[in-house]
């Protein structure tokens, strides 16, 4: 197979997700929706404490993303397994990993990017510095898609269960923590007002790193699950 | 059973001595066969008898627990995507996207794979009857549209070898008919099937069938 | 000779018979280490200076800590080994390995906790490496549940060889991660162990109770193993003359 029908595969397979995601475009807020929603039940678990709500701002924010990317997660493989598209995604002529990569990128527009998105509202809602806003939205544009990389693995584990939403839970958040600990601390490093550059770059270490390892892992499951 | 195949000799798919086991039971074993160009193979069998499970094996999709399956002398296993290109699967699920349109679900499947020069989509669109449908949600279309849809994709990849689980499932009698002279066509250009079916295969007397029953061994 | 040795090893029945002479071996040598290291840990090493008798968890606590970490890399390896040669023995092992994994984490985790009492009067501190710690145990956890939702035991092995591989490449980034948490927002810990300044009075049953907890992991892997090979081969025909010799 040529290089140039491997990268048409590939947009081809970004364009039919999108496109698919596109049709049902009344599903596209929920992951959103549900990312404000959870912000906004922590001040009201916590207290009407300014300082407190402060401290905890950055944290919350990215608990609330890790839980969004998690439940926007069963949504990668699903169908595609229920129909039959998987199966014939590993009958490609193909390297399934680069369509799994097609595939996670689709995702991660979908559900990643309007995270991002919405993040400066849920940063004025918890009282997080102006000047820290952008670290945040760095964060997110660098984190979240390691979410959906390392996810991705989890889900090709559990596509074929019928339980498989609580078992990729379990799985992949003891996996999200690096994420969760450097982009916290950049977040909080900037409202201080010291250069985040040591996080920032291990965090795009580990989307390279993520890039890399979870295709190759998310094909080799997939295959595994399928059989 | 034959022994492995000679340079000169055109291109076969092999299997030997292949063993399936599944909860425990096991489905077949030391079942070995091959499969030449203009020859379909057509398993038998009782439900639960691992028609189904032979086919996947075949695909490469699912391990047998021991065997080998040769496509021209050697291990698919270690073609890998360079195996895929000869084979086109049409399971039991239809494989296309519902939100779709036919068309656009044929683009896919044609970038997938190793396109076939010298047809377009609309023509094997025409070929399986949805002339006319294709730009109506796949969704909107009856159960047999949608599995003609489905084996129209069988048509726009070089594929060599056809694995066919079932494909008659939702189709009339009309259908059945036209769609064997589909499958003829495909083994008389020199490709070769894998297939199972409940129906009475009618093809015509020169094609040549290789006839596996998974109950009576 | 290596390659030999592994296609031995792969043969079921093989491995049935080896395992079945080697467990007695296993858990004499776990007894006798683990009395010993008891012993000299608990009566014979002198108290430490600073936190007097109650530092004498550590001869469970850090030998437990260590095969933590042991079993996921032995389960790892094996799961790399299945994956790619797809030998049937490796898939067995990191099966087995889970649950006697995860009992270690938790050991470790419990006695971590019962040491923090007296040393910062509560049971629970987000220290680094009780934090890892933690983590480990839920990767361990995840594992053990993937395996047990996966109906077909093969498809089963495959997978949490996957899983295995995927947290081994993440525990270091795991570990640094808390490693950098913790030192930014507890900046006052005390490091639990310094392992420098032990003398050897205490290190040497430290080792002990290492090699104790090794034999028994040994022992106990093999056990289950051989378990797992009799059901998996019940149809075969060795396993058959085996339970008909048995019910004589």
């Amino acid at each position: 197979m040529s290089t140039l029908s491997l990268t048409s595969a590939f947009s081809l397979l970004l364009k039919r997700d999108l496109v698919l995601a596109y049709r049902r475009r009344a599903e596209l807020v929920n992951p959103m929706l549900f990312f404000v929603l959870v912000t906004a039940m922590f001040p009201l678990g916590i207290g009407n404490d300014t300082k407190l709500i402060e401290a905890v701002g950055p944290g919350v924010i990215w608990v609330a993303a890790l839980l969004a990317a998690l439940l926007s997660l069963d949504s990668m493989f699903r169908s595609d397994y229920d129909d039959g598209s998987l199966e014939q995604f590993m009958l490609s002529a193909h390297p399934v990993s680069i369509l799994v990569l097609a595939k996670i990128l689709a995702h991660w527009l979908v559900t990643g990017l309007p995270l991002f998105i919405v993040a400066p509202l849920l940063a004025v809602l918890l009282n997080i510095p102006a000047s820290a806003i952008p670290t945040l939205m760095l964060t997110l544009i660098l984190g979240t898609p390691v979410l959906s990389l390392i996810g991705s693995v989890g889900v090709a584990l559990t596509v074929g269960l019928r339980r498989g939403g609580v078992i990729l839970s379990l799985l992949v958040l003891p996996l999200f923590v690096p994420v969760l600990i450097f982009a916290t601390d950049a977040v909080k490093t900037a409202i201080v007002g010291i250069p985040t550059t040591a996080q920032l770059s291990i965090l795009s270490a580990m989307l390279v790193g993520s890039l890399v390892l979870a295709p190759m892992a998310t094909a080799a499951s997939l295959r595994i699950s399928l059989s | 059973m034959t022994a492995s195949s000679t340079p000169s000799s055109p291109i076969a798919y092999e299997a030997r001595s292949l063993l399936c086991i599944r909860d425990d039971r096991i489905l077949f074993e030391d079942l070995s066969f091959s499969i030449e160009p203009g020859q379909a193979l057509v398993l038998e069998g009782r439900n639960g008898s691992g028609k189904t499970s032979l086919l996947r094996i075949l695909c490469g999709i699912r391990l047998p627990e021991s065997g080998e399956l040769l496509w021209d002398g050697e291990d698919i296993f270690k073609l890998g995507p360079e195996f895929h290109e000869h084979i086109a699967y049409l399971g039991h699920k239809d494989g296309s996207k519902l939100d779709l349109t036919p068309l656009e679900n044929l683009r896919i499947a044609r970038g997938l794979g190793k396109a076939r020069e010298g047809i377009e989509l609309e023509e094997a669109l025409d070929q399986v009857g949805l002339y006319g449908f294709e730009d109506i949600p796949t969704r909107n279309l009856s159960a047999g549209q949608q599995r003609r849809l489905a084996i129209a994709r069988l048509l726009i990849t070089d594929a060599k070898i056809w694995i066919l689980d079932e494909p008659f499932t939702s189709l009339d009698r009309k259908g059945i008919e036209h769609m064997e002279r589909l499958f003829e066509g495909h083994l008389n250009r020199g490709g070769m099937a894998a297939m199972t079916t409940h129906h009475r295969i009618g093809f015509k007397e020169e094609i040549q069938l290789v006839r596996i029953n998974l109950s009576e061994r | 000779m290596i390659i030999r040795f592994f296609h031995q090893m792969g043969s079921p029945r093989y491995f049935y018979n080896v395992a079945g002479k080697m467990i007695p071996w296993f858990m004499a040598g776990f007894l006798i280490t683990l009395v010993l290291g008891l012993y000299n840990g608990l009566f014979v090493a002198p108290p430490d200076y600073q936190q007097g008798e109650s530092y004498r968890i550590v001869y469970i606590h850090v030998p437990a800590a260590w095969m933590s970490m042991f079993i996921y890399v032995v389960m790892a390896v094996s799961g790399l080994i299945s994956l790619v040669w797809r030998i049937k023995m490796t898939e067995i092992i990191v099966i087995s390995s889970a649950t006697v994994g995860a009992s270690f984490t938790f050991l470790a985790l419990a006695t971590g906790s019962l040491w923090g009492k007296p040393m910062w009067g509560t049971w629970w501190v987000w220290d680094a490496r009780l934090t890892s710690e933690l983590l480990l145990l839920f990767l361990y956890l995840g594992i053990i549940a993937l395996h047990s939702a996966i109906e077909d035991k093969r498809v089963a092995a495959r997978a949490v060889s996957i899983l295995a591989l995927v947290g081994v490449v993440n525990i270091p980034i795991i570990h640094y991660s808390v490693e950098w948490w913790n030192t930014l927002h507890q900046p006052a810990t005390i490091t639990k162990f310094d392992k420098p300044s032990m003398d050897m009075s205490m290190l040497i049953p430290l080792l002990t109770m290492a090699i104790s907890f090794k034999l028994y992991y040994g022992a106990v892997v093999l056990m289950r193993a051989r378990a797992e090979i009799v059901e998996r081969e019940r149809n075969s025909r060795w396993v058959q003359e085996l339970v008909e010799k048995e019910a004589k």
